[in-house]
This record gives structure tokens, C-alpha cells and sequence, in this order.
């Protein structure tokens, strides 16, 4: 098959994320830059995410009561492109594009060129306050009943991001404003660029700080989708009470052996030999049932 | 009559900007329910205590931090909300990367209202002046950034921009503002500079001058239209900084204006004085561009004091222009 195309089962079964991963790997091959190891340990959590628990419709994208995913790790914006693709916003031919000149497939998430992009992220620690925004005015919309559901809003933050303080404005504020349609989940894969995060500025204990912000955690294995799916799967309630933070333990690089590393692949693109190695650990020394993006 | 009682409406109290941003942010608040006000620990200073007694629940004291208020306003437009972020213009446009990413680059319909510009404040000193604010909001392609120098600006300003999509910067005033006369039916139109005094005549000397300074200026005109006659001299109340008045300016050029002269209490660096002369320098009119405002760090005084040390009097600014003109 010469032509990638996604497989039918759901998005976060076996199949969905190695088909995935693959084509995270092969965006970033051909844009020759990238993140992988920061967008495969997001695989995950956003598949769990768009698998039954964010509320959207990619034929009616624009609609005002959906639910909104924010990236604010915005280098991890590939994992993300690849599960909008799978989910039919866009063809799987357009991930060659990544990085393109005037392109929409940006090297981090740009609304003005893709407005699905829920914000334009990349400068580190800022995503998480136009989350908690989008929280309280969707909170505002319900309550004054413009809206008939009151939508969820999912922020997803880096590990090393957590060490900006606008982070921790951030979570004061939402301690005190309270939207419990508000999630953030942490891809804590315990690697930055300079180094493992522990090193260059720990950030534990974590738990509980986060829980002295007056916020609801929880902490999970963030490579099981089961455990995941109870995790995030919960009501938006009223629109008052606690927001939820989801610390998910992940590995960077997550699934191919010689990328599971703190800091080696942060922002390092495969090679073409990396990539033949990559596809063939993916799919056990078989060629991917999925196609390619890039054909040999 | 004077040049001063021709261009000041003697029959309103001089007003703060800041005061009449308040006024009106309340008033049209309860008009439209989409308006949501965030502030930083200083809304009783940057008047958003006005709206925020009538509509608790659209109010949003975010404490001290400024870059997660510039962040949550971004968030609260996306939601189709129209969010005024007020602090002052210092602490607000110091957060330049929240601006630059969360509200211009996401294309977010944030209104920012920095208050207590240039060296006008007075006792508080440096710190709390914003001196460079216009230079940085002017940088970003999608902004609108505006100066009022009276509070009909003001207000004018406010309820354009709930129809306009796109984020805006409003730099506001600690100082009482004298108001200025309009004909009657003056409507306020975007991009466009309010001409203050014209006699009309060939080749002209050009006042361009913005929010605070405009009440400094006009007394500056009455002294050098004695000297050089009423007709050598035009004054603009310049209120718009990005888009600039560029019509005017070609219209100016066109009756072969001698000089154009900005003033402002910003740094000469990057504000009025700086789009002007990237404006006319691109131009082959021969008019010079002299850019009057600070050149150095704010200080503590009396704002009567420091505004006399800084040469932002009638006296002090005819002085300057005679020097630079003779």
C-alpha cells in the first residue's frame, strides 16, 4: 500500500495509536524538524481524550457548545494534528505538509492559519490562562443560558512548562474562580531540553502542591488508556467546584525503544534510517498495515 | 475669543481618561451582555471598580498577574465574550509575550486599557509610568491601538470598538483632560485624527498632538501664533496611533507642510513620533519630522513640577519648537 490511510477502529484501540505514532514520526521525518519525544508521550491522552470523551463534530467544527482542547505544550502540536486528521478534519496527506510554507500545519498550533487550533501556543505557560478564560466565559454562557450544555475545556501542559509562573497564576486563579468544567493534564515525561526536569528545576512534590491551589487530583499511569479514561471522564457539573488536574506519568518518546529518553529526542527529527527503524519496531519487522506517509 | 477658548469646551469639567473609560465601560455593560471587565489589583485606580459594583458576576479580579489576565481575557473572547483588561499601561504592555501571543497572534477580541501614562503620575515615579507602551502595542500587525485626549474620544472609542473584531489598546490618563469643542453632529470615525485648528493656508508647521499633551499643546499654539500669526500653525488632536491618520498626513504634505511636530508624554522612540516619521520619511514631501516626548527616565515630583522639568508646558514646548524651527 503507498498511501497512508487511517485504520477503522476506534482512536485509542491498539491499532489507532500505532497508527499514530507512525505517522507522528514520519510528519516529523519529512519536515526534518520536530518534536517527537514531547508529541509521542501525548498518544495517550489525546486519544483517550477524542475517544468518547471531548464532545465535537468535525462537520460542524465552529460549533459555540462544543468542548475545547487547548495545547499549551505547543510543540507536541504533531500528536495533536495526527488525531484531528483521524478523526476526519482533515485528509492524511495534508500531515506531509508539516512545516510548510503557508501551510496550515504549522510548527506549533496558529489560529489565524488553522483556526481549530483552540489558541496559538509555543511560547511556554500561557495556554493555561486562555484555558481558564474559555472555561469561566463558557461557565457565562451556560449560566445566562446562550448555550444548553456547558461545554468542557481540556488544557494540556508539558512538565517543564509547569516551571513558568504564569502557570501557577493560573492555577490560583482557578482555585479561586472555581470552573469545574475546567481539566488540566500534565504529560509529565520527566524530560526537558537542557535535561531530565528533576535536574534543571524539580517540580515535585507535585501532588501536593497542586492540591494546596484547591484543586481536585489525580495522578495516572498517562500510557493506560483505561486508567485515562476514568481520569478524565468526568461531568462538567454545575460550573462550580473545583477544577480537575490530572498528573499523567508518561515516558518521552513512548513506544520506540531508542527514543524513550529524556532529552535526546526532544527536538530532534529521525533520520531516514531512524524512521525504517521506527516502522519496523512499530509493527514487530513488518511493513505498516496502514501505508506510508513517506514511501521508501 | 482666544486660540484656547476656540478649541477647549470652557462648559465641561476637565475630566481623567481613566475616569471616563469607567463611566462608560459601566454604562455599556449594561447595554451588552457580552462585555466582561478584568483588572489586576487596581480597579479602583483604573476605574473598572465602576463596572465591576453593577455587574459583579462579569467581573474578574485576577490579583496581582497581569499575564494570567491578559491570558483569561484571551480565553474569555474566544468564548465570544468582549473582555476590557484593565492595569496600568507600564504593568499591562510589560507583558509583552502574553499580548504578543495570547491576544494578537490568537487573534483574541481583547480591548486593553493601560491607564496612567507617560510622567504625568507624578509622585509614584518611574515604575508605574508607562513610557514605552505605545512603541510595543504598535509593533503587533492586528492591533488597534489609541490614544483619547478627551472623554468624548474616550467613550467614542469604547462603543466602536464593540463592533470592531480584533484586539484593541486604549492608553488612558491619571490627569484631568479639558475637553474639547465638536460641532454639533461630529461622528467618530476609525483611523481618523481630529483637526483642532487650521486657518488653511500653504505650507504649514503641523502640531500633532496626543492624549495628555494635547492641553500643554494648545497653549503652546497661542503663544507661537502670536509670534509666527494663526495661519503658519495647524494642531491635530492625533488619538489614533495605529492605524495612523495617514490621509491627513497626505492631505497635509499635499499643502506642502513645512513640519510636522509631534508631542506626547511616551518615549520619542517608537510611539506618534516614531509612526510619523516612518510615515512621512517614506513620502518625498521634503516636511521634517520633529518628535517632542521623553528621552530619558521618568522621576518623582509633583506632575506640575515634573511636566514643568520635562518642558510639557505652553511655555516649555514653544520654546522647543522655536529652537528646533529657528
Amino acid at each position: 500500500m503507498s498511501t497512508f490511510q487511517w485504520p477503522r477502529e476506534p482512536i485509542a484501540s491498539e491499532k489507532g495509536r500505532l497508527a499514530l505514532r507512525q505517522s507522528i514520526l514520519e510528519q516529523i521525518f519529512l519536515a526534518k524538524s520536530g518534536h517527537p519525544g514531547g508529541s509521542l508521550s501525548l498518544v495517550e491522552i489525546l486519544s483517550t481524550l477524542y475517544d468518547g470523551i471531548v464532545v465535537h463534530d468535525p462537520k460542524h467544527p465552529e460549533q459555540a457548545d462544543k468542548d475545547r482542547v487547548v495545547l499549551s505544550k505547543g510543540h507536541g502540536v504533531p500528536a495533536l494534528y495526527s488525531v484531528l486528521s483521524y478523526l476526519g478534519y482533515f485528509e492524511a496527506n495534508e500531515l506531509k505538509n508539516l512545516r510548510r510554507l503557508g501551510h496550515f500545519l504549522q510548527g506549533h498550533p496558529d489560529r489565524d492559519k488553522y483556526p481549530l487550533m483552540e489558541a496559538s501556543t509555543g511560547s511556554l505557560g500561557q495556554g493555561i490562562s486562555v484555558a481558564l478564560g474559555l472555561a469561566l466565559g463558557l461557565r457565562l454562557q451556560f449560566q445566562s443560558k446562550e448555550i444548553g450544555r456547558l461545554p468542557r475545556v481540556f488544557c494540556i501542559l508539558g512538565d517543564g512548562e509547569m516551571q513558568e509562573g504564569q502557570v501557577w497564576e493560573a492555577l490560583m486563579a482557578a482555585g479561586k474562580f472555581l470552573p469545574s468544567n475546567l481539566t488540566f493534564i500534565l504529560d509529565y515525561n520527566k524530560g526537558q531540553i537542557d535535561g531530565p526536569v528533576a535536574e534543571i528545576m524539580n517540580l515535585e512534590p507535585l501532588a501536593e502542591k497542586l492540591s494546596a491551589f484547591h484543586l481536585e487530583v489525580k495522578r495516572v499511569d498517562g500510557h493506560d488508556t483505561k486508567a485515562l479514561k476514568v481520569a478524565l471522564d468526568i461531568p462538567a457539573g454545575t460550573g462550580e467546584g473545583k477544577p480537575h488536574f490530572v498528573i499523567a506519568d508518561t515516558l518521552k518518546g513512548k513506544g520506540i525503544s531508542f527514543m524513550e529518553h529524556p532529552t535526546k529526542w526532544h527536538g530532534a527529527a529521525p533520520s531516514r534510517d531512524d524512521i525504517e527503524k521506527c516502522v519496523l519496531e512499530l509493527f514487530q519487522g513488518q511493513a505498516s498495515p496502514f501505508g506510508r506517509l513517506a514511501p521508501l | 475669543m482666544t486660540i484656547k477658548e476656540d478649541i477647549i469646551d470652557g462648559s465641561q469639567k476637565a475630566k481623567a481618561s481613566r475616569l471616563s473609560f469607567g463611566e462608560e465601560l459601566a454604562e455599556l455593560g449594561a447595554k451588552d451582555a457580552r462585555i466582561v471587565a478584568l483588572d489586576a489589583d487596581l480597579s479602583k485606580s483604573t476605574r473598572t471598580d465602576l463596572f465591576a459594583a453593577k455587574f459583579p458576576n462579569r467581573f474578574f479580579n485576577m490579583g496581582i498577574a497581569e499575564a494570567n489576565m491578559i491570558g483569561t481575557a484571551a480565553g474569555l473572547a474566544l468564548s465570544g465574550k468582549i473582555p476590557f483588561a484593565a492595569s496600568f499601561g507600564a504593568f499591562l504592555t510589560g507583558r509583552f509575550d502574553q499580548i504578543r501571543m495570547s491576544i494578537s497572534f490568537t487573534g483574541a477580541n481583547v480591548r486593553l486599557v493601560g491607564t496612567h501614562a507617560g510622567v504625568a503620575i507624578g509622585e509614584d515615579g518611574h515604575s508605574q509610568m508607562a513610557l514605552e507602551d505605545l512603541a510595543l502595542m504598535r509593533t503587533m500587525p492586528n492591533m488597534s491601538v489609541f490614544q483619547p485626549a478627551d472623554d468624548w474620544d474616550t467613550r467614542e472609542f469604547m462603543r466602536w470598538s464593540l463592533t470592531h473584531k480584533g484586539p484593541c489598546y486604549m492608553r488612558l490618563t491619571r490627569q484631568n483632560l479639558p475637553a474639547l469643542k465638536r460641532k454639533a453632529g461630529t461622528t467618530f470615525v476609525p483611523g481618523r485624527w481630529q483637526t483642532l485648528w487650521d486657518r488653511g493656508a500653504e505650507g504649514p508647521i503641523v502640531l500633532l498632538a496626543s492624549g495628555g499633551l494635547v492641553g500643554p499643546t494648545i497653549d503652546a499654539l497661542e503663544i507661537l501664533a502670536k509670534e509666527w500669526g494663526p495661519e503658519k500653525l495647524v494642531l491635530v488632536n492625533a488619538n489614533w496611533i495605529r492605524p495612523l491618520d495617514e490621509f491627513l498626513l497626505m492631505e497635509l504634505m499635499n499643502r506642502k507642510a513645512k513640519a510636522f511636530v509631534t508631542l506626547e508624554d511616551h518615549y520619542t522612540v517608537g510611539g506618534l513620533g516614531g509612526a510619523v516619521a516612518e510615515f512621512v520619511a517614506s513620502r518625498a514631501s521634503g516636511a521634517r519630522v520633529m518628535r517632542i516626548g521623553l528621552e530619558e527616565f521618568g522621576q518623582s515630583g509633583s506632575p506640575e513640577d515634573v511636566y514643568r522639568f520635562y518642558g510639557f508646558t505652553g511655555n516649555g514646548l514653544a520654546d522647543r519648537i522655536r529652537s528646533w524651527l529657528g
